[in-house]
């Protein structure tokens, strides 16, 4: 590699070895890397978190109102049965901290700030300082989250999307700091995140290498500048509303509190015009990782590379219109419920030709089913069943009887497991040789994602069919209601299946801490891709390159090229005849 | 078919870029600009490129405020609320012009940097100052009388918008007061000497950009 980084022209004075304390190599480092994986280490900690409360939801719904094992020493007062405000404390924290602190922490946290340097070859963020802050900016938000768990009256128990007057009057749910706590929380984590969007954006403009067009970006930075936009806008509209909600609880405004002439209805407003690119904030980053991936393993280059960048963008724009669709029966006029649909199907559109041009890249491809390619497939078909669900829920007549069923629940878990974890497991994989030296271990890999894979559909794939059968989301015990006794076997089902996918991740965690410490160590390009992060050493030093950054003379993808040499062109080779003109 | 038509021979891989587009550029040598090793830009640089999209993120924060105010309003009978005091109409209206004014000194200020007269381009930034903290002082009287006559953030849903807009702007006015205090500061002690004014103008873009929302929000919540 070092004779294609001799091309490179411009001379750099830069480069010199900085011999850094403990505390500012590992802790306040301002090196995007360590962020990266500061940020993936805080997501996978909340993932842990987040996964046991979703078990005990799905105990208590399996078998209601029965002690919980080894709950018993938490919940003193009870022996360990689960009370109903601690069951809406737990499905309201299950969401809230796997949206805000497990999937944007890993997607746009550790791979955004990991893969838009070293892919568009930049020895750093526009602003390392900033990045650093903004990862201590979200990681106080995590702890004042997590403080919640302590305070008099439990954790907020509104549900994640914490609807008013439920969530702005403290005698309705209970709940009096720990909603306050989940307000506050949610404001610095916005504040964090705006500081890590205007980093990444300002240095995707700003720091690409020469030669890196913006089409000759991985679509991974294309997908994770466009999560970086969203997140930029739709953050803020989130921090004003709760602000005005933590002012209705605490200084007794009246934004949301009918009595003093505020309206329930602006909360869902708010919060879906948030929510909605919210959704996309989750899945774009998976999309992605999932395009940088097929080409490789596919040994093709990417079917479509315009249209996946154009869909991307569409999506984003789209993303904007639709939101109404969360709130068809909340007494929204026909006629605008009627365009909320139509948007919303056309939103459709350009996922499914992002879908498509996945299909089309593996179609004849030599395909190495590696432990990422299983990953970004399953993303790929995970995907497709959760963007179908979501044509259901889009349609007014069907979404009138199905809205918050379990077939809503079975259609975000498609989409957000299904779709963002799986892509955040297969982006672990695929760049944990870069990340961190090491190569992670195949047999474990495939145990994990077998697991994972069986048994989250076992999980989620039921729960469209008791949604259709009547069960409410959120119900506390649905042996409660006769018409849901019927079906009480498919909750029991549903659970042992999560219980088995909660085992499934052991391997996950095992193969990562051993090889972290003891995995045999990585060379250079272990995948033998293209793109500019596998020209950097593994793991690649601080300002990532040597004396000279990489010079970019194609696109990303240039695999299984008939008269190249080899089956892969990395972005740096220069053409033939190029290598003249040297300084 | 002619040999017009032909497709042109495919060179070998190791010549092609993909697809249309052009290879790379032969030379971007380092011509002595100081652009660094990312070859010589044309666009903004990086402070004034995040400030813009700051300034993005915080429009949506005040449209967010914006559109509650007029959602709460439109389900009002009465706007305002029977029974609650008037807002001074227009003492805020000189007050804007006053605001309005800060941007037009900031301009002057600018202009004269361009110029390169260094002692005219400071007075101007603390002219700029002063009028921003006589905005300030002016928002903060009107405040305290409005609250004399019983109108506060808890009183009600009038009371709540008003305070609430006009408050959190209010803090914006004072942090890009902190903000361009400091800069001007340092401008007099010739920090930001030649070709080093980025700093400056991405306070002056925040500061045109606090004084810009201030008429849509006068519009809004006073006027109509």
């Amino acid at each position: 590699m070092s004779a294609h980084a001799a091309t490179a022209h411009t001379a750099h004075t830069a480069h010199e070895h900085h011999e850094t304390g403990f505390v500012r190599t590992y802790i306040f480092s301002t090196d995007h890397k360590m962020i990266a994986r500061q940020f993936l280490f805080l997501g996978l900690f909340m993932m842990i978190l987040g996964g046991l409360l979703a078990l005990i939801v799905r105990w208590q719904l399996a078998w209601p109102e029965t002690a919980i094992p080894g709950m018993g020493r938490i919940l003193r007062e009870t022996g360990g049965i689960l009370e109903p405000s601690t069951y809406n404390m737990a499905f309201t924290m299950h969401a809230t901290i796997m949206i805000f602190f497990v999937i944007m922490p890993i997607l746009a946290g550790a791979f955004g700030n990991f893969c838009i340097p070293l892919m568009i070859g930049a020895r750093d963020m526009a602003f390392p300082f900033l990045n650093m802050l903004s990862f201590w900016t979200t990681f106080t938000a995590g702890l004042i989250m997590l403080s919640g768990f302590f305070v008099e009256g439990g954790h907020a128990a509104a549900g994640w999307t914490s609807y008013a007057p439920l969530s702005a009057v403290a005698q309705y749910t209970g709940v009096n700091w720990g909603q306050n706590l989940w307000c506050i929380s949610l404001f610095v984590m916005g504040v964090g995140s705006m500081m890590g969007s205007i980093n990444y954006i300002t240095t995707i403009v700003n720091m690409r290498a020469p030669g890196m067009h913006l089409f000759r970006m991985p679509l991974v930075v294309w997908s994770l500048f466009i999560t970086a936009i969203l997140l930029l806008l739709a953050l803020p509209v989130l921090t004003s509303a709760v602000a005005m909600l933590l002012f209705d609880r605490t200084l007794g405004t009246s934004w949301f509190a009918p009595s003093g002439g505020g309206e329930p209805l602006l909360w869902q407003h708010l919060f879906w015009y948030f929510g909605h690119p919210e959704v996309y904030i989750l899945i774009l980053p998976a999309m992605g990782i999932a395009s940088e991936i097929l080409p490789v393993f596919a040994r093709k280059p990417i079917f479509g590379y315009h249209a996946m960048a154009f869909s991307m963008i569409a999506i984003a724009f789209l993303s904007w219109v639709v939101y109404g669709h969360h709130m068809f029966v909340s007494g929204m006029s026909p006629a605008l419920g009627m365009a909320f649909t139509v948007t919303t199907m056309i939103i459709a559109v350009p996922s499914a030709i992002k879908t498509f041009n996945w299909l089309g890249t593996l179609w004849g491809g030599r395909i190495q089913f590696t432990v990422p390619m299983l990953n970004a497939i399953a993303f790929v078909s995970m995907f497709v069943i959760g963007g179908l669900s979501g044509i259901f829920m889009a349609s007014t007549p069907v979404d009138i009887y199905i809205q918050d069923t379990y077939f809503i629940v079975a259609h975000i878990h498609y989409v957000v497991f299904g779709g963002s974890i799986f892509g955040a497991f297969a982006a672990i994989y695929y760049w944990f040789p870069k990340m961190f030296g090491r190569m992670t271990n195949g047999v474990l890999g495939h145990l994990h994602f077998w697991g994972t894979f069986i048994f989250f559909n076992a999980t989620f794939f039921p729960m469209h069919i008791i949604g259709v059968g009547g069960q409410m989301r959120r119900i506390y015990n649905p042996m409660q209601y006769e018409f849901l006794q019927h079906q009480q076997h498919w909750n029991v089902f549903i659970t042992y299946s999560a219980l088995l996918l909660g085992v499934s991740q052991i391997p996950f965690v095992i193969n990562f801490f051993w090889s972290l410490f003891a995995g045999p160590k990585a060379p250079l390009n272990p995948w033998n891709a293209n793109t500019l992060e596998w020209t950097a050493p593994s793991p690649p030093p601080h300002l990532n390159w040597g004396d000279r950054i990489p010079t970019v003379y194609r696109g990303p993808y240039e695999y299984s090229d008939p008269d190249a040499r080899e089956d892969f062109l990395p972005q740096n080779q220069p053409p033939v005849g190029a290598g003249a003109r040297r300084h | 078919m002619t040999p017009a038509l032909q497709a042109p021979p495919r060179p070998p891989a190791e010549r092609r870029t993909n697809g249309r587009l052009p290879p790379a550029p032969p030379d971007f040598g380092d011509d002595g600009d100081g652009e660094g090793e990312h070859g010589p830009r044309r666009g903004l640089d990086n402070l004034r490129l995040a400030v813009l999209f700051f300034m993005g993120a915080e429009a949506m924060f005040f449209g967010a405020l914006i559109s509650a105010l007029l959602v709460l309003r439109l389900g009002m009978a009465a706007w305002p609320p029977p029974l609650e005091p008037r807002l001074p109409i227009a003492v805020t209206g000189l007050n804007t012009l006053v605001l309005l004014a800060s941007s037009v000194t900031l301009v002057t200020a600018g202009r004269a940097r361009r110029r390169g007269e260094p002692a005219r381009h400071v007075r101007w930034l603390w002219g700029t100052a002063a009028l921003g903290a006589l905005f300030l002082a002016v928002q903060g009287y009107e405040w305290i009388r409005l609250i004399g006559f019983g109108l506060t953030l808890a009183s009600g849903v009038y009371g709540t918008t008003f305070f609430a807009l006009i408050g959190l702007h209010g803090l914006h006015v004072l942090a890009a007061l902190v903000w361009l205090l400091v800069t001007t500061a340092l401008v007099a002690r010739g920090r930001f000497g030649e070709g080093r004014s980025a700093p400056v103008q991405a306070c002056a873009m925040f500061w045109h950009f606090v004084v810009g929302v201030w008429p849509v929000l006068y519009f809004t919540v006073y006027l109509i």
